[in-house]
């Protein structure tokens, strides 16, 4: 693969995937002869990913739209393919309470839920990662009641920002299925929990031809999960006992710690992947930023919309380009402002809602630019909420209104 | 009494934190004698939690891991289906888990396990109230007792966990007691032996939270077996069931007068819990002889 086939020109060498730690993209690339293409929606690739990935135990409870991810490891396991601990309980506050001492007894732990489930989840999310219990999880991001509803929106997962799990969020099938091994690298290294995060419908239903790694390939870059900290009877250790206040800070500096070597880990992880698969996504992606007056912010499968409408602005002859954040949590806040260097304005696409606040991408930019000289202008823009249609040509209104506009503090409902 | 003093190996060492006199501890000291070193334990916020802290100290010798309240037997699943991976099928895992955690927040994901037979030991270390937050009622407290949240007495009776939980079809369910300890010992040895969900109530009467004398803590758990209010049986695979102390000799009065939780109880709630004792030892008995299923 050359650069001259790469796309615009633009779009080249340079340009895309430029995250803080991002691989250099003339990395020699030898995609496996192994390798499948299988048409696969993005559950079955979260499925796919996750078998690869080899985890041996996998507490799981069915919930729209995640469900498909669940049937297809039990179908997996059925005939054979997918050698896992699979525990149906009775409810997704169960199967998190499932997973932490599984994986704190030194096995690889799997899971996926959305929406309610995930809120359900809640507490034990803190407490996994408090424990430090490198458990992977796919979210399928959809909306959260009350009123019921099926619809893709991102506020079950951005609700969960502070609950000490690192965060990734794809675009596509494809990088569901290859972020499963990745995010168990990271996981493993910073003894941290990752939750994939996938758009309910557009990415987790979607069909899309998908390269299926061989076995082989992702054993060769994905060890055995084996902590010399764990619980066993040979080696005596507890967890959960009450601490003292000086041991309790103490233990939330290191979980600090651990989060600041994310963006580092995740470049490692994604760049060996793409090394070995042909594939990379970087930590934030940058997609047609050269010389751009304005760039359009956002997450998920809001980016692969966005990007159809950068493509007809540059074709129009506007400065557009796209920055899409792969990480979330820990906020890649020196890639984000490399990034955003030079640009005048920045227009962050929210399918989320903060009532109250707005925007809560809005509002970690905001943060994250706070001081840097020559920040871009900010513009929150809350698009897509409750899964409202976002077409490219409405995003391109969005951005030329925005300019005209000038910023507001305030997020702005648009559609 | 000398013969388990000296059992082996000691798997709770001294200095834990427990009240004095306290038969938690006590109980605690044999269940997990009888499990020995290659167990692992899961014990929620309780009593036995804080036996069992603070860090950096422990005072069990075996790995510990607490989980939220709610969620003792889901996490006691998630941990053995990760020894089962790991190819530790020997190792025991134990819940030593108080009625708070058992009869209410944790019951979802207990009948759950159940259900789903997974093999572990879970011990409900029964005070029949929340002691721990300063003696709150639960949902395992008894008829007429004074709690801070039932100050004229609990106006409902103590929820029959034991027989929802043989209702379950799980392979072994029991009560024991310390009082009676060859029978509790008896009892964890051959649920040790079993594979599969076994559950095992012990009444621990608390000190503080009953209003019972410091050195009452042992009277009072053997008047409640020999009254009839805390009988001793086992289920076996939901439907053998066997009555392990055949007669209640006391009068329900007598374990009453022990305790400041039921001080001034009216005489006409004295018959009224008798009454309830007694129709419950009838059925209970029906049920020894006929080997009926729970609710036959």
């Amino acid at each position: 693969m050359s650069h001259a086939t790469r796309g615009p020109a633009s779009a080249a060498s340079g340009d895309r995937r430029q995250g803080e730690f991002a691989p250099a993209t003339d990395t020699q690339v030898n995609p496996p002869r192994t390798t499948r293409e299988m048409l696969l929606t993005g559950n079955e690739a979260v499925a796919w990913g996750a078998r690869l990935a080899r985890p041996q135990v996998c507490p799981v409870y069915p919930i729209t739209p995640q469900t498909p991810v669940l049937e297809a490891l039990t179908a997996f396991q059925a005939e054979g393919a997918f050698d896992a601990e699979i525990i149906t309980p009775e409810s997704e506050h169960s199967v998190m309470s499932a997973c932490i001492p599984a994986s704190l007894a030194g096995t690889r732990v799997f899971t996926a839920t959305a929406s309610q489930g995930l809120l359900l989840m809640h507490e034990l999310l803190h407490y996994a990662s408090g424990a430090r219990a490198p458990i992977v999880m796919a979210n399928v991001n959809r909306t959260v009641a009350s009123p019921w509803a099926f619809w893709p929106d991102q506020t079950d997962s951005l609700a969960q920002r502070d609950t000490g799990w690192v965060q990734l969020y794809v675009e596509t099938a494809q990088e569901a299925l290859d972020s499963v091994p990745q995010a168990f690298r990271v996981a493993e290294q910073a003894l941290l929990p990752v939750m994939i995060n996938l758009d309910a419908f557009y990415v987790s239903h979607a069909m899309e031809p998908v390269d299926v790694p061989a076995q082989e390939e992702v054993d060769a870059y994905l060890p055995p999960f084996a902590p010399t900290q764990r619980l066993d009877t040979a080696v005596g250790s507890s967890w959960g006992n009450v601490v003292s206040q000086d041991m309790f800070y103490r233990h939330r500096q290191a979980l600090q710690e651990a989060m600041e070597r994310v963006p580092a880990l995740l470049a490692q992880a994604d760049g060996e992947w793409q090394r070995r698969f042909g594939r990379g996504y970087g930590v934030v992606e940058r997609y047609r930023c050269d010389d751009a007056r304005a760039v359009v912010v956002t997450l998920g499968s809001m980016a692969g919309t966005a990007r159809v409408a950068v493509d007809a602005m540059r074709d129009a002859g506007e400065a557009v380009g796209l920055v899409r954040l792969r990480l979330f949590r820990p906020l890649p806040v020196l890639a984000l402002r490399a990034a955003l260097q030079g640009v005048a304005d920045a227009v962050v696409l929210d399918r989320n809602h903060s009532p109250g606040a707005g925007g809560i991408l809005h509002q970690e930019l905001k943060a994250a630019l706070y001081g840097v000289p020559g920040a871009p202008r900010v513009h929150g823009l809350l698009a897509g909420v409750g899964g409202v249609n976002v077409p490219p040509q409405r995003i391109a209104a969005f951005v030329r209104t925005s300019l005209e506009r000038g910023p507001a503090n305030e997020s702005q409902w648009v559609r | 009494m000398e013969r388990f003093e000296s059992r082996q190996p000691q798997m709770l060492c001294s200095g834990h934190a427990a009240c004095p006199g306290c038969i938690d501890a006590l109980s605690a000291r044999h269940i997990l004698a009888t499990m020995g070193p290659d167990t692992m334990a899961i014990i929620p916020p309780s009593c036995m939690a804080i036996i069992a802290g603070p860090q950096p100290m422990s005072s069990l010798k075996i790995p510990v891991y607490q989980p939220t309240l709610e969620s003792s037997a889901a996490a006691a699943s998630g941990l053995r289906r990760a020894l089962d991976a790991l190819g530790k099928r020997d190792t025991q895992v134990l819940v030593l888990a108080g009625d708070g955690g058992t009869y209410d927040i944790g019951f979802q994901c207990l009948s759950s396990a159940a259900e789903r037979n997974e093999d572990f030991l879970y011990v409900c270390l029964d005070n029949e109230g929340y002691m721990n937050t300063g003696a709150q009622k639960s949902s395992s407290t008894p008829h007429y007792a004074r709690t801070g949240s039932t100050p004229a007495g609990k106006t409902t009776r103590k929820k029959n966990l034991v027989e929802i939980m043989a209702a379950h079809g799980v392979p072994y369910v029991a009560t024991a007691s310390a009082s009676h300890l060859p029978d509790l010992v008896r009892k964890v040895e051959k649920a040790k032996s079993i594979r599969g969900t076994r559950f095992l109530s012990v009444l621990i009467p608390c000190l503080d939270g009953w209003g019972l004398a410091d050195d009452a803590g042992l009277t009072a758990a053997r008047y409640a077996v020999e009254c009839g209010a805390f009988p001793l049986y086992e289920v076996e695979d939901g439907h053998r069931w066997t009555l392990n102390v055949t007669a209640k000799p006391r009068p329900v009065a007598d374990y009453l007068a022990l305790q400041g939780r039921y001080r001034g109880l009216a005489p006409d709630r004295v018959e009224a819990l008798q009454s309830e004792i007694d129709a419950a030892w009838a059925l209970l008995e029906r049920r020894a002889s006929e080997g009926a299923a729970p609710g036959a």
